[in-house]
């Protein structure tokens, strides 16, 4: 993992005590309201519906045990026992007191963290693949391009005041776990024809209340010139993005008014001006960055483990666990563990201090002092022996975090929505809780396979509802809650915004809705081997309409 | 019929004008009828925002339950004044999957 140099610490550290000044001089009353917005949320500090909101960056998911052990405390300490792992990999403590911010960032800091960056119009967290470094089908581990590019872009002082905020997303492999597409600017590593590695660079997805799938700007970006490149991207959309209406203001609005062929000629000009000057990455640099992600020295194991078969044979529920949960690692004899924080009837993406620091000490034993956070809001483990999967499991099912639904219909994403956010609409928590205990309880979820539900409160679609191959948007019609549907969006490769199929359902029907649509599919689907998406692909809306309306 | 409320400076808690000051409980409201009596409680919260009590002041609409006690009409500030609708935390999680 990366630690953080000498630098890093002088600016993080700087960055605190900068705050703890601010924070004194707004309580002495030397800031205004006004004056001092701006500034809090340059440090993550929102102010939500009933309190304070801190978001604190986890550098592209990835944190070691004394980092989370730490979010834990500050769960513990500062906050009311638990905190929100959201669909930016990050974290948000929902009743912090901004008396207790500055401490709290210094507590941050002492673990090399911090809530830079995490708000305002600058660029955000860069977000990877959660099974970076150890997935199978990996090129090249996305991590040490989002480590360069957290480099880069912390405080650069031409990209602070962009026109609204900037998401950048990397995935290392063919196969998109980190909804690329979606992102300002997706990367996807490849190799070319001569062996070297890159990118290919996707432009403009967003998701909010315009979605638009990435352009193609570039098919192949060699990895020295990452820095180069996204500079120039950035700098034509600061020259050209839209700054009069914040609605209109994200990228993508811009490769769609201006056209993607028209602003790749302007990003190249721009990339062709710069890509020999200081902005080139040396291989050694990359090499320096890349050591820092090496893999820990594994076990020598033999790919297959008589523990891990015989705990299975002898307990169904762990059987079924490492079905859904446990993904097969890159290292013989190891596997990943996906640790669901989607139990039916959860808050999902909510986990206790208690919970963070048990997962703390068995990223410690288990899994090489290493845990990850996906944007589907779980929790990895991904350097697990597969010989100790049932000492891990048996630890997790004690603090009631071995949910065996990885991937299934109850692996529900959903933002904070009315409970907590200042801009829902509607709620979107007990609406993920109450499918997931209608199909937990309904005892079909392995049934139903891959399926992926994704919950909005507002038009922002922080809970992803665009690509969700159910997607579920609470609005606000004449003061009730009502939500409205779509179906068919995904997140990976072959990403696809999802379909309106008709008018909203009240919050008594919504859950019904959605049985509806399962078992429509259910009733329609070729075999239990076509996944949902396939069959919605297949067959369109007809179908489910007509289950739905009538 | 409003009620005026904000979140505390120090700490964001929700809390609500009262005829002598600002309290975190709906219930003690100042239920304001009159605009004369809205417009004093808005330059009462003005001057609050200006002794760094409080920010985010609004008037929202109320009414009053069996006990004449103030409930906001908006589920919005309902949930800001009685809390999530959700549990969380240790009391919040749901049996044990095992």
């Amino acid at each position: 993992m990366y630690r953080y140099d000498e630098f890093d610490h002088e600016f993080v550290n700087a960055r605190v005590a900068q705050f703890r000044d601010q924070v004194s001089r707004r309580l002495s009353g030397e800031l205004s309201e006004d004056e001092f917005k701006p500034l809090r949320l340059m440090n993550g500090v929102y102010l939500q519906l009933h309190a304070y909101m801190l978001r604190v960056a986890i550098p592209y998911g990835t944190l070691n045990s004394r980092q989370m052990r730490m979010l834990g405390h500050i769960a513990r300490k500062y906050d009311r026992g638990y905190g929100h792992f959201t669909t930016r990999q990050n974290i948000q403590f929902n009743w912090p007191k901004l008396i207790d911010i500055p401490q709290i960032l210094e507590d941050l800091a002492s673990v090399e963290m911090h809530a830079i960056q995490t708000s305002g119009n600058c660029i955000r967290n860069v977000t990877t693949d959660h099974f970076a470094g150890v997935a199978r089908d990996e090129i090249a581990d996305p991590r040490v391009y989002a480590e360069i590019l957290r480099q880069w872009s912390s405080l650069h002082p031409e990209f602070v005041f962009l026109p609204r905020k900037f998401k950048i997303a990397i995935t290392g492999a063919a196969h998109d776990r980190a909804a690329i597409q979606v992102h300002d600017i997706g990367l996807q590593l490849k190799r070319n024809d001569n062996g070297e590695t890159g990118f290919a660079v996707h432009v403009g997805g967003g998701q909010g209340r315009t979605p638009m799938i990435a352009k193609l700007v570039r098919e192949f970006l060699p990895e020295g010139d990452l820095i180069a490149y996204t500079e120039a991207i950035l700098r034509v959309y600061n020259l050209y993005g839209r700054r009069d209406n914040k609605y209109k203001a994200r990228i993508k609005i811009l490769v769609h008014e201006t056209g993607i062929d028209e602003l790749r000629r302007d990003i190249e000009k721009e990339f062709e001006r710069i890509r020999d000057g200081v902005l080139h990455l040396p291989k050694a640099d990359i090499d320096a960055i890349n050591s820092w992600f090496a893999r820990p020295a594994y076990r020598d194991l033999p790919q297959a483990s008589a523990t891990l078969e015989a705990g299975r044979n002898a307990d169904r529920h762990f059987d079924r666990w490492v079905r859904n949960n446990v993904t097969e690692h890159v290292h013989p004899g190891h596997a990943i563990v996906t640790v669901s924080l989607k139990p039916a009837g959860a808050p999902p993406g909510d986990a206790t201090a208690r919970q963070m620091e048990v997962l703390a000490d068995l990223g410690e034993r288990f899994s090489h002092d290493e845990l990850r956070i996906s944007h589907e809001q779980n929790v990895i483990l991904p350097h697990v022996a597969k010989d100790d999967l049932k000492t891990v499991y048996d630890a997790l099912a004690a603090e009631g975090l071995a949910a065996a639904n990885a991937g299934l219909v109850t692996d529900i994403i959903a933002c904070p929505g009315l409970d907590y956010c200042a801009l829902a609409n509607a709620r979107s928590i007990p609406v993920a809780q109450r499918i997931s205990e209608a199909f937990e309880a309904s005892g079909r979820e392995q049934e139903i396979g891959e399926l992926k539900i994704k919950i909005s409160g507002c038009i922002n679609a922080c809970g992803h509802h665009h690509v969700g191959h159910i997607g579920i948007l609470g609005v606000d019609r004449k003061g009730e809650e009502f939500y409205q549907i779509t179906i068919g969006g995904s997140a990976d490769e072959h990403t696809s915004i999802g379909e309106i199929v008709g008018p909203g359902f009240s919050t008594d029907e919504v859950v019904g809705a959605v049985e509806k649509i399962v078992d429509t599919y259910l009733g329609l689907r070729q075999s239990p081997q076509e996944t949902f998406l396939q069959a919605w692909r297949r067959v369109g809306q007809q179908p489910f309409k007509e289950a739905l309306y009538g | 019929m409003k009620i005026i409320t904000a979140n505390r400076l120090t700490d964001g808690v929700v809390v609500y004008l009262t005829g002598s000051g600002w309290v975190d409980g709906i219930a003690a409201a100042a239920v304001l009828n009159a605009p004369d009596a809205i417009d004093a409680g808005l330059a009462a919260a003005a001057r609050a925002i200006a002794n760094r009590e409080v920010v985010d002041v609004n008037a929202i609409d109320v009414t009053l339950d069996d006990n004449r006690r103030p409930v906001p009409i908006r589920l919005r500030e309902r949930i800001r004044a009685y809390g999530p609708t959700v549990g969380y935390g240790e009391a919040g999680l749901p049996r044990l999957v095992a």
